[in-house]
């Protein structure tokens, strides 16, 4: 089997470096109590992806990566997080995030999903032909383990945060594995995520406003009536 | 098992140098952690050797045995000390190739460690003493939780060298030491979690408390005094400094020697001086930030040091192999 990383040594354990530390932030997230800590740590893995871009851009050489990691800064590490920022405020949100599995046992699953990503990935990552391809991987992993925080948590903004680190994951797969999609593509879904977050924002508060709650068990009990 | 290139009598030597640097060298470390928490909390410190001092002055007194207790409990400290002291001899920091630490891989390290607590545990139990009780179960609680992650981190820090003995592992790190390895900084991570728990320090527990319904160590050497609380103090900061140790070989083994020569030890010495120096600084600067966990949340604090054990584990067949 050839060494996974050909070329520069730096750059590549870099790269490696940032993966895990990304994937690391993934666990953060499903681990932390706090809805403001939350949207920290989202605001930093938006950074680890950046800087992750920016890397594997230098290591491949291939320039429209350096769009994308503008993109991604100018969005993800920017934007976002100050309408999530807005939005706690205005909700008057602080408490604690609820969950409907307890932490330990989220996190030991969650190794579980890692086993079964990294494993999963093993022979995609044979057929890739990308400098970072060991890092499919990882992306598989941190997708599936925000999937989890959105299944495990009940309310609305931690869904909407764990759909976000979705979409981080997403991207970060896509860059790992084929140097990220076509720029329209990316751009498209860069700014369908900001609508998205915008419409989630008027959404929370028509949610309140009819259950008085942003706790999603309400809306399971108005569907049976 | 590999012959050790040691003659016989340089290698016991090392290995005396080894007991006895460690034996003394621990209480000097417990004093250079209190003087930086000290200075770090705005007291004025009572300096390194204030360990030492309290040391002495509890030898000097007479031993005083509770009501009702067995033999056990008088054993305990002796066994407890000499479990950590022998662990002395297996763990490599003055050379690679301390000719004994072939009688003792990892594995067995981690076992030595668990029958100090497990003794340590006794002791408190047979003085039949609430207080005592609490504290050996509490100790024991903490102890099983943390003991998956310790030996996660031992087998991730062991996947180079594919063998479980420390000389090995600190060469095969040796050899390696210019790359970066992104699994052994989960590993660090881990074991600074694990090291905070298995040695009672803050979030834990706090070691400078007596307060009843928080206290773990303190609780479990309550009932002795003079010597015998002598003993279980030196011992509980003797294992503190083989974390440190055996943290130093496996993160930072850079600067440790090959051969045996006086110029090459003494280097060497020099170095993990240092690296203990700062090694206690940071534990001081750790221990001023945070706060006490309540003590239900201590399975939640060694899940994340299991949980990043196992991660370097997984990143290593993903990104290093």
């Amino acid at each position: 089997m050839p060494p996974p990383f050909p070329q520069h040594l730096l750059a590549n354990h870099l790269v490696g470096f940032l993966g895990s530390a990304l994937l690391l932030s993934s666990f953060a997230m499903l681990a932390q109590r706090r809805m403001t800590s939350l949207v920290r740590i989202f605001a930093l893995q938006g950074i680890l992806l950046t800087l992750s871009t920016l890397a594997v851009a230098i290591l491949s050489s291939e320039s429209h990566l350096l769009f994308s990691a503008l993109f991604t800064l100018a969005f993800k590490v920017v934007l976002l997080p100050a309408i999530l920022f807005r939005l706690l405020d205005k909700l008057h949100i602080q408490g604690e995030v609820e969950s409907l599995v307890n932490v330990p046992s989220t996190m030991v699953l969650g190794l579980g999903i890692v086993v079964f990503s990294f494993t999963l990935a093993a022979p995609i990552s044979e057929l890739a032909s990308t400098v970072s391809k060991g890092l499919i991987g990882v992306g598989l992993a941190s997708l599936l383990l925000s999937f989890l925080m959105m299944i495990t948590r009940r309310k609305a903004l931690t869904q909407v945060l764990g759909f976000l680190g979705m979409e981080n994951a997403l991207f970060f797969s896509a860059i790992n594995a084929t140097y990220g999609m076509p720029m329209v593509v990316e751009l498209g879904v860069a700014f369908d995520v900001l609508v998205g977050t915008f419409v989630f924002g008027i959404f929370f508060f028509q949610i309140r406003e009819t259950f008085e709650s942003l706790d999603l068990k309400h809306m399971d009990t108005t569907s049976m009536e | 098992m590999d012959v050790s290139p040691l003659s016989l009598r340089s290698g016991f030597f090392l290995e005396g140098a080894q007991l006895l640097l460690a034996i003394i060298g621990a209480p000097l470390l417990a004093g250079w952690i209190g003087l930086c928490r000290a200075l770090l909390s705005n007291r004025s410190p009572a300096g390194i050797l204030q360990p030492w001092r309290d040391l002495l002055r509890l030898f000097r007194k007479e031993t005083l045995l509770p009501e009702g207790t067995s033999f056990l409990f008088r054993a305990v400290p002796y066994l407890v000390f000499a479990a950590l002291a022998s662990s002395t001899l297996f763990i490599p920091f003055l050379g690679t190739d301390p000719p004994l630490a072939p009688v003792a891989d990892a594995v067995v390290l981690v076992g030595l460690f668990s029958l100090a607590r497990m003794m340590m545990a006794f002791g408190a139990m047979d003085a039949g003493t609430p207080f005592g009780d609490l504290g050996g179960r509490r100790e024991m609680m903490v102890g099983f939780l943390a003991e998956p992650a310790t030996l996660m981190i031992l087998f991730t820090a062991s996947l180079w060298s594919h063998s479980t003995s420390l000389p090995a592992i600190i060469h095969s790190l040796l050899d390696a030491s210019d790359k970066f390895h992104p699994s052994l900084l989960f590993a660090l991570l881990a074991f600074i979690l694990v090291f905070l728990a298995e040695n009672g320090r803050l979030p834990i527990d706090n070691p400078a408390t007596h307060l009843e319904l928080t206290m773990i160590h303190e609780a479990m050497i309550l009932e002795y005094s003079g010597p015998l609380l002598a003993m279980m103090e030196w011992a509980s900061q003797l294992k503190l400094i083989l974390y440190l140790l055996i943290g130093a070989d496996f993160f930072f083994p850079a600067g440790l020697p090959k051969v045996l020569s006086a110029g090459a030890l003494a280097g060497g010495l020099l170095l993990l001086s240092l690296k203990l120096l700062v090694a206690g600084g940071t534990l001081a600067v750790i221990e001023t930030l945070l706060a006490k966990l309540r003590i239900f949340r201590v399975p939640e604090f060694t899940a994340l040091a299991y949980l990043l054990a196992t991660m370097g584990f997984l990143i290593h067949f993903v990104l290093e192999v």
